[in-house]
C-alpha cells in the first residue's frame, strides 16, 4: 500500500522536477503578493503586524490553487489517468500519493519562505516560528480540499476559475485556523489551539479528500 | 385586532419605513420574478422540442 | 414490498412529470394562503418589539428565507447522497431544480439581515457568524450551479454534482462552527437576530411564513424539474408523447 503511495509521489516529484519554472512562478507569485498590501496599505508597523496573519495565509491560499489545475489534467492528456483507475489498486491511494507530491512542490516551498515575508510584515520571532508551523500543518489540507476540485473540474471549459468557485470556500476553515493561530502568538494569546485544530483539518481533509477525488475522477472518466 | 391606527402609520412603520419596505419589496419581486422566469423558460423549453420533434418527423417521413 | 415498487414507480420521470404538474398549483395556492396568513398576522396583528421598534418585522422573511437557504442546501445533498447510491435520473434533475431557488433564498437572507442591521447595528454589514456563514452558503450554491453548468453532459453534471454537494455537506458544519469560533475570537456583534421572548403572534407568523417558503420552494422547484426533465427525456417517447399532447 505504502509502496504505491511513495511511487506516485516519486513519479510526480520526477515530473515537477522537469517544470521546475512551475514551483518557481508560484513562489514569486506569493512573495509578490504579499510584498504588494504594505504598499497598498502603508508602511506603519502596527498595521503591519495586524494584517500579516491573514495577508500570508490569503497569499498561500491563492498560491497552491495556481498549481492545482495541473494536478490531474497532464496525466489525463496523455491518458496515464486513464490507466491508473483501471489499475488493479485503489485510485485513492494513487491521489493520497499525488496530494503529498502536490505539497511537497507547493506548500512547503511556502511554509520555508513565509518567515522571510514575515519579517517585512515586522513579526516578531515567535510569531515567525508559528507561521511557519501553521502553514506547514495547514497547507496539506488545501492540497487535500483542492484535489476534490481539481478531480470534478477535469477537463471542464474555464477549468481554472470554475476550480476556485468551488475551493475556495472550502478553505475558509484552514484560513480562520491558520491566520488565527499566528494572530493569538502575535497579542500573546498562544496559538496551540488553533493549531491542534488546524492538524484535525490536515489529519481529516488528507484521509478523507483522497477517496472523494478519486470517486470525482472516476466520475471524469466515465 | 389591528395594531395599527391609521395607514400612514402602517406605512411610516415607527420609522423603519424604509429598511421595512426594502426588505419586504425586494422579497417579494424575488419571488413574483423566480416562477414567471421559470415558466416562461419552461413555455420557451416546450416551443423548441416541439419544432425539434416536428423537423425530426419531417425528415423520417421523407 | 408493495411501497416500495411505488417509489420507483414515481422516480421515473415519465410518471413524475404529469404528478409534478398536477401538484404545482395545490403549493402554489398553499403558498399564497399561508403567506397571507403570515403578512397578516406579522405585518398588522403582531405588537411593536419593545427592543427592535417596527424594524423587528424585517425577521418574518428574513428567519424563514434563512432557514429555506440552509434546508434547499440540505435536501439538495439528500438527492445528491440517493443518485449517487442508487443511479436514479431523477436525483440530478431535483438538486439543479433546487439549486437557484436555494441561492435565491440564501440572496435574500443577506439582502433582508442587513436591511435589518442597519437601523439595529448601524452598520449594513457586520461580520456576525450567522451572515458570514450565510454569504459562504450563496458562495457553495455558485459554485454548485457553475459546476454543473460547466459541464455538457448531463449525467457526469449529476455526479459531479452531487459528489461537491456531499462535499459541501460534510464542510457546512465546520465552516460555521470556524467562522462563529473566529467571530468570538474577535469580539463581533452579538446581537441576535431572533429574540426567544417573541409574543405568540409573532412566533405564529413567522411559522405561517416559514410554510410559505417552503411551499413556494416546492412549487418552482418543481416547475423548474418539468422544464429540466422534458429538456434530458427528449429522445424517449413519453415526452414525444406529451409534447404532441400539448399541442392538441
Amino acid at each position: 500500500m505504502l509502496k504505491i503511495v511513495t511511487a506516485v509521489i516519486g513519479r510526480d516529484l520526477k515530473l515537477a522536477m522537469r517544470r521546475q519554472a512551475d514551483i518557481v512562478s508560484a513562489l514569486f507569485f506569493f512573495i509578490i503578493v504579499v510584498s504588494l498590501f504594505p504598499l497598498g496599505v502603508g508602511p506603519e508597523p502596527d498595521l503591519l503586524r495586524k494584517l500579516a496573519p491573514g495577508v500570508l495565509w490569503v497569499a498561500a491560499l491563492l498560491a497552491t490553487m495556481l498549481s492545482l489545475p495541473r494536478l490531474f489534467a497532464d496525466d489525463h492528456r496523455d491518458g496515464t489517468l486513464e490507466q491508473l483507475a483501471l489499475a488493479p489498486h485503489p485510485l485513492g491511494l494513487v491521489v493520497t500519493g499525488k496530494v503529498i507530491a502536490h505539497w511537497l512542490v507547493s506548500g512547503l516551498p511556502l511554509a520555508l519562505i513565509a518567515p522571510v515575508l514575515g519579517i517585512q510584515f515586522d513579526l516578531s520571532a515567535d510569531a515567525l516560528l508559528v507561521l511557519t508551523g501553521a502553514i506547514l500543518l495547514g497547507t496539506p489540507a488545501l492540497s487535500g480540499i483542492g484535489a476534490i476540485g481539481a478531480a470534478l473540474t477535469l477537463g471542464l471549459r474555464g477549468g481554472g476559475v470554475l476550480l476556485s468557485l468551488l475551493v475556495l470556500p472550502l478553505y475558509i476553515p484552514v484560513l480562520i485556523f491558520g491566520a488565527g493561530a499566528v494572530d493569538a502568538t502575535v497579542t500573546g494569546l498562544g496559538g496551540e489551539g488553533h493549531l491542534s485544530l488546524l492538524a484535525a483539518l490536515t489529519f481529516a481533509s488528507l484521509g478523507f479528500a483522497p477517496w472523494a477525488s478519486a470517486a470525482a475522477l472516476k466520475i471524469a472518466l466515465e | 385586532m389591528i395594531y395599527w391606527n391609521s395607514l400612514s402609520d402602517f406605512l411610516a412603520m415607527g420609522g423603519y419605513g424604509f429598511y421595512v419596505w426594502g426588505s419586504f419589496g425586494v422579497t417579494v419581486l424575488i419571488m413574483a420574478l423566480e416562477p414567471i422566469m421559470a415558466a416562461r423558460t419552461q413555455k420557451l423549453t416546450i416551443a423548441r422540442l416541439k419544432r425539434q420533434l416536428r423537423a425530426e418527423n419531417r425528415n423520417t417521413a421523407e | 414490498m408493495k411501497d416500495r415498487f411505488n417509489l420507483y414507480r414515481y422516480a421515473s420521470p415519465a410518471t413524475f412529470y404529469p404528478l409534478a404538474g398536477r401538484m404545482i398549483p395545490y403549493f402554489a395556492a398553499l403558498s399564497v394562503l399561508f403567506g397571507l396568513a403570515g403578512l397578516y398576522l406579522g405585518m398588522l396583528v403582531a405588537p411593536t418589539d419593545f427592543q427592535q421598534g417596527e424594524g423587528y418585522r424585517i425577521i418574518f422573511i428574513h428567519v424563514p428565507a434563512s432557514w429555506m437557504s440552509m434546508f434547499i442546501y440540505l435536501v439538495m445533498a439528500f438527492w445528491a447522497a440517493i443518485g449517487l447510491a442508487f443511479n436514479t435520473r431523477l436525483s440530478g434533475m431535483m438538486a439543479q431544480a433546487l439549486a437557484p431557488t436555494g441561492a435565491l433564498m440564501a440572496f435574500l437572507s443577506l439582502w433582508t439581515g442587513a436591511l435589518w442591521g442597519k437601523p439595529m447595528w448601524g452598520a449594513w454589514w457586520v461580520w456576525d457568524a450567522r451572515l458570514t456563514s450565510e454569504l459562504i452558503l450563496l458562495f457553495l450554491y455558485i459554485g454548485f450551479m457553475a459546476l454543473t453548468a460547466a459541464i455538457d453532459d448531463p449525467k457526469r453534471a449529476d455526479k459531479a454534482g452531487g459528489l461537491l454537494l456531499l462535499v459541501g455537506v460534510v464542510n457546512v458544519p465546520i465552516i460555521y462552527f470556524s467562522v462563529k469560533w473566529w467571530n468570538t475570537l474577535h469580539q463581533g456583534s452579538s446581537v441576535n437576530l431572533t429574540k426567544s421572548s417573541m409574543a405568540q403572534t409573532m412566533l405564529w407568523g413567522m411559522l405561517l411564513m416559514a410554510l410559505c417558503f417552503w411551499m413556494y420552494s416546492i412549487a418552482v422547484a418543481l416547475l423548474r424539474a418539468r422544464t429540466i426533465m422534458l429538456e434530458r427525456e427528449r429522445h424517449t417517447d413519453w415526452v414525444k408523447a406529451e409534447l404532441a399532447g400539448v399541442e392538441r
